[in-house]
This record gives C-alpha cells, structure tokens and sequence, in this order.
C-alpha cells in the first residue's frame, strides 16, 4: 500500500510539473527523470512489485487515478492550455478504448479510428447546430451514428483477415476525409462550428466563477470526459473479465478451434467492430463540442495511426496501458515545441525507445482474471 | 423382430458417397461409412488417405463437395461447425490448437460454450449473475481436471503456453470433454508424444468416460497398440475409400490393408 501511494504521489506531482513546464530545461530535465526512474525501477524490479501491490488492492488504480486527474483539474483551475491538454488526454483514451476492444480482443486493427472520431464530430456539429436535442444525448446518438456507419465496413472486414481487413479501413478512412473535403453541406475543407455543450440550459463555455474562485471553461468538459471514460473503462473491464472477452480471444487466437467449439466469429467481431466505434463516435463528439470546430484535417489517416500507436504503445488488450500512453503521445510533442520542427523526431524516437525496452508496450495485458483479488484463502 | 440374437446397434453417424475434392485432389472419394452408438471406432489408413479431412467435414470445417452426413437420422452436410458443436459433437486436433496466451481454465471453459450465457447486459451489467455461473464453471473445470489429472488441476488459472505437450494435449481433451459430448472425435492423440503420455492419456480419457457417459468415440491413430486396446472396430481408408472394416485382427490380417501400408509386392 505504501509503494502504492508513493508512487501515486509520485506520478501526480510529475504530471502537474510536466503539464504546467514552461521552458525547455524542465521539459528536458523530467523526460530524462522518467528515464532514469524507469531505468532504475527497471533494475529493482519496481513493476513486478506494483503488479503485486495493485493484486492486493485492485481498486487502488481506479480511484488513483480518478483522484488525480480531479487534483491536477484543480490545481490548473484557471490554465485553459494544460486543461486542454488533459481533457484530450483522456477523449484520446476514451477513442483508443474502442480501438482496444477490437485490436485487443477480436484482432481487427482499425486504421479508420480517427474516421470514427470524426463522425461523431461531424454528427454533434449538426445535430447541436440544427436540432433542439439536447447536447447529452447528442453525444450518443453521434456515438451510434459513428456505430451504424462503421456497419458498411462489416462485411468487407468479415470477409478479410489481419492486414487485409487492417487494409480496409484504412481505405475507408482515406474516402471518408476526401469525401468531407469535397462535400460542400459539410463545409468541405473549411469545416463546420459547432456550438458548445448546453446542459440544462447552461452554457458549457462560458467559464464558471465561483465565490471569485474563477475556473476555466474546460473543466466541465474535462469532468464530462472523466465520466465517460470511467464508463467505457468499466464496460471494458467487464467485458474482458467475462465470456464475451473469452469469446473474443478465441476468436483473435485460433478461429477454427473457436468455431469447432460454437464460437461464432462474425457474431463476435460485428460486435467488437460496433462496440468499438460506438466508444469513438462518443468520444469524437465530445471533442468537438470542446474545440468548437471540426475539419477534415483533424482526421487524416496519420491521425487514425496515432490512436493505434496509443494502443501498442500502452500495451495491446490492457486498457490500463491506455492512458499512460496516451499522456505520452498527447502531452510531449506539445512541451518539446521549443525544438520546433524537431519535436516529431524526438517524439518518435521516444516512442521507439520505450518499445525498445518494453517491446509488449508499457503496461502488457496480464492474465485474465475473472474476479482479480477475491480468491478464497487470500486475506483482506 | 429379426436379430433378436444380436443387439441391434443404433448407428449415431452415418456417410453415404461422402467425396471431397480439393482442385484436382480427392480427399474423399465416394465414402461410405457409420459409428454405432457408444463404440470405440479406430480409423486407420497412410498419411494423405482422408482420416483428417473426414472429420474436418464431420464438423463443419469443409462443405463436402458431394455426398451427405447424418448424426442421429438429421443431416449435417452443410451445416456451420457451431451447428455441429451444438449437435454435442467436439473434436481434438492432430496439431494442438490452443490458445496459448490464455489460462488452462478459459480454454477448457471455452468448449462449454453452449452451457455458457453470452448475453451482453448478463456480462456487462450483471456481474453478480455472471460471477454465480462462473464460480459454477470453475468447478466443473476443476472437477474435470481432477477425475482427468489431479496434478493439472493445481495448474487451472496458468498459462497453457507454460505447461509441457503432454499437459497440453490433456487440456485439449479436457475442451472437447467438458460439454459432455454424445461423440468425440480424436485426431492423432498420440502424436508428439511418447509410448508411455498416450497410454496415460488414454486411460484418463476411459476413466472419465467411465464416470460421465458413454460417449461415443472415434480415433484417428497410427499407433496400432493403441486402437488394438481401445477400439472394437477399425475402418481402413486408402485414398479416400475405405479399404477394409472390421476388428483389429480382422484388419491387421487383411490383404489390401498390408499392402496399403507396405506397398505392392
């Protein structure tokens, strides 16, 4: 439990200083102190004990984290960028727990990802600019149009395997930006507004001041964000730990031995495919709502490759991997911009550094289990 | 009323003119032949004479390309290998086929996968159901395991990729045997391991049958001292037809077996 808090407080205090860093020699200075920690942490086997810490208590990462992120909105209270920054971290986690369940669980890599996360973008832009529904439930009814559009690509991906199936969403993802960029009722290159997130008659974007304690705008959004990621984390959860994630694997393992055993392929990855889009169009249109603005240029094919590269980078199949990866790949080309052009060049060779030494990604899915922590004969 | 002297065996599966062909190869060439019910049934014959493919079309994998199956009077010809499955007709392969990566527990659960509740709202929603049914399965796994191989069953939540052949083969059993089939199909249970692990195996396999049900089985093997002990009847197939049908002496003795095996004289 110590090691635990520790290293709580630990990665707290370090997001704060890294999100809040506003010149190169700190930037600098906490990159090479994550790599000297996980060097170091490396040699005294400091993962094998938290996996075992966080066996024993496994509800501690939850509220850790949930807490954190509470912290961290707190103390940026009133800084919009660092708060930005984080509520994208967590939309990105949110998208790349959709990617998860279909490259983690059945095996179909979507390189449409950022497709599915613009339609959702797009659904909120006019359903919020030309309807009266309420702007919640436009988050899921863009969710399910992003589901219902990720339906034409079924039967392609039913009948094709591994690179090949990966091959044809990358060829939907392609004609799904130049179709925006040539449609003129969607905006065409420009892009459409879209109106803030209205709940209950309250504007979101208006800011909040409270007893002169003056918060920023994006802390709804970044509390909307932490709700709807705690949800599609815990419908991630439960489906792993249940014989829909069993299923799953047999399907993404060995498809014969599966359907020798009533395993129905299709059935599962239609609902892996769909589930997971779902999750993208939801999170697409939450950041829409939040930036104000969709493009087609937000959703380029080297966008859909960053959500999968979030994936691997975490760990494929272990949502937890998610979202440390996902801070990584959201948070550090924003703090290396002093090397301007460069920043990309080292971004990369961090990621390639990372996958050098953790080569199943930072946080590799562990062994299911069903009911972690509650064995009999364990104590507390 | 006419073999009132003889007991009359119920033929739980049955193949008339079953042919498959491959492009130019015929795997299966005109096939004719039935399992009685609760037998022990040895399928022999050279590499390359069809055993495999015969069970591949049994259970749905290939869609013969003429000719009909039927189990239990209904035709399974064309039907998907989950309808099979779920007809309680389970298999082993020659070549193991297990998910690695997963726990000995999930790829025993998984051939129980018609009892299991697949439900969405059931997982996702209703933990506390589905932990009811999962507790419930964990111990028929484990009792399967213990009446199979005690020693296995203090291995049920490691990964299968950790444990030796012999282990895994018996887990492969164990998925076939868990949804209690009404017949089991064996491909080559020796193969990969020695003289010794298949007699073991086999003798796990008739104990379990012993206490669960006599289940029908039908083994593809080349080890002839295994199908002399374990089967009552052996079909021969050559080239995809069957050459010879009988009882291990019958067939060991017979002409075209020999030279099927030995070649021309």
């Amino acid at each position: 439990m110590k090691l635990l808090i520790g290293t709580f407080i630990f990665s707290l205090v370090y997001s704060i200083l890294l999100l809040g860093s506003e010149n190169q020699l700190e930037v600098a200075a906490l990159v090479i102190l994550a790599f000297v920690v996980s060097v170091v942490g490396k040699k005294i086997g400091l993962m094998e004990s938290l996996a075992r810490a966080v066996h024993e208590h496994p509800r501690f990462p939850a509220y850790a984290a949930i807490g954190g992120v509470l912290i961290t909105a707190l103390v940026f209270h009133n800084s919009h960028f660092a708060l930005m920054m984080l509520a994208t971290v967590l939309i990105y986690s949110i998208v790349c727990l959709g990617l998860n369940i279909q490259f983690g669980y059945v095996g179909i890599v979507n390189f449409a990802g950022a497709a599915f996360f613009g339609i959702g973008s797009y659904t909120a832009a006019i359903l919020a600019t030309h309807t009266a529904i309420p702007h919640l439930l436009v988050l899921f009814i863009a969710a399910g149009i992003s589901a219902l559009i990720g339906s034409i690509l079924i039967y392609p991906v039913l009948r094709t395997r591994g690179h090949y199936a990966a091959l044809v969403t990358i060829a939907f993802g392609i004609l799904f930006r130049n179709f925006l960029e040539v449609n003129d009722t969607l905006g065409g290159p420009q892009g459409l507004k879209i109106p803030p997130l209205t709940i209950f008659g309250w504007n979101l974007s208006d800011g909040l001041d409270i007893g002169g304690f003056e918060l920023s705008f994006y802390i709804p959004y970044l509390l909307i964000a932490l709700i709807l990621l705690v949800l599609s984390f815990r419908i991630t959860r439960n489906l792993e730990r249940s014989w829909i994630g069993l299923s799953m694997d047999m399907v993404r393992t060995d498809e014969i031995a599966a359907s020798t055993f009533g395993v129905d392929i299709a059935h599962w990855k239609i609902v892996a495919f769909t589930l997971g889009n779902f999750i993208a169009g939801m999170a697409g249109a939450l950041y829409g709502m939040m930036t104000a603005y969709v493009a087609p240029n937000n959703f380029t094919f080297a966008d859909s490759l960053i959500l999968v590269s979030i994936v691997i980078l975490g760990g494929i199949g272990n949502p937890w991997g998610i979202i440390p990866a996902a801070a990584i790949v959201v948070i550090l080309p924003e703090k290396l911009q002093f090397i301007q052009e460069y920043r990309f060049l080292l971004y990369a060779i961090v990621v390639i550094l990372i996958l050098l030494f953790r080569p199943d990604g930072l946080l590799p899915r562990r062994i299911r289990e069903y009911f972690p922590g509650k064995k009999s004969g364990d104590a507390g | 009323m006419n073999h009132t002297i003889t007991p009359i065996k119920n033929k739980i599966l049955e193949a008339h003119q079953l042919t498959m062909r491959f492009g130019g190869v015929t795997a299966l060439d005109a096939l004719d032949l039935h399992v009685n019910e609760g037998e022990v049934l040895g399928l022999l014959g050279p590499n390359g004479s069809g055993k495999t493919t015969f069970f591949n079309v049994i259970t749905g994998l290939y869609h013969a390309t003429s000719g009909n199956v039927t189990f239990r009077n209904k035709d399974l010809t064309d039907v998907s290998a989950q309808e099979v499955y779920r007809e309680a007709i389970t298999r082993t392969f020659q070549r193991s086929r297990l998910s690695l990566p997963l726990t000995v527990f999930d790829n025993i659960a998984i051939g129980d996968n018609r009892r299991l509740n697949t439900g969405l709202i059931f997982n996702l929603f209703q933990r506390d159901r589905f932990k009811q049914e999962y507790e419930k399965v964990v111990e028929q796994v484990n009792q399967l395991l213990l009446t199979f191989n005690p020693k296995l069953a203090s291995k049920i939540f490691e990964p299968v990729a950790s444990l030796p052949m012999i282990d895994r083969r018996r887990i492969e059993i164990c998925r076939a045997l868990i949804s209690e089939p009404d017949l089991l199909l064996l491909d080559e249970p020796s193969a990969g391991m020695t003289h010794d692990e298949t007699a073991e195996v086999m003798d796990d396999i008739l104990q379990v049958r012993e206490k669960m049900k006599p289940f029908t089985i039908v083994l593809i093997e080349h080890e002839m001292g295994l199908i002399q002990r374990m089967t009552e009847r052996c079909i021969v197939l050559n080239y995809g037809r069957k050459i010879a049908e009988g009882t291990y002496d019958e067939i060991v003795n017979n002409h075209e077996v020999q030279v099927a095996y030995l070649g021309q004289e």
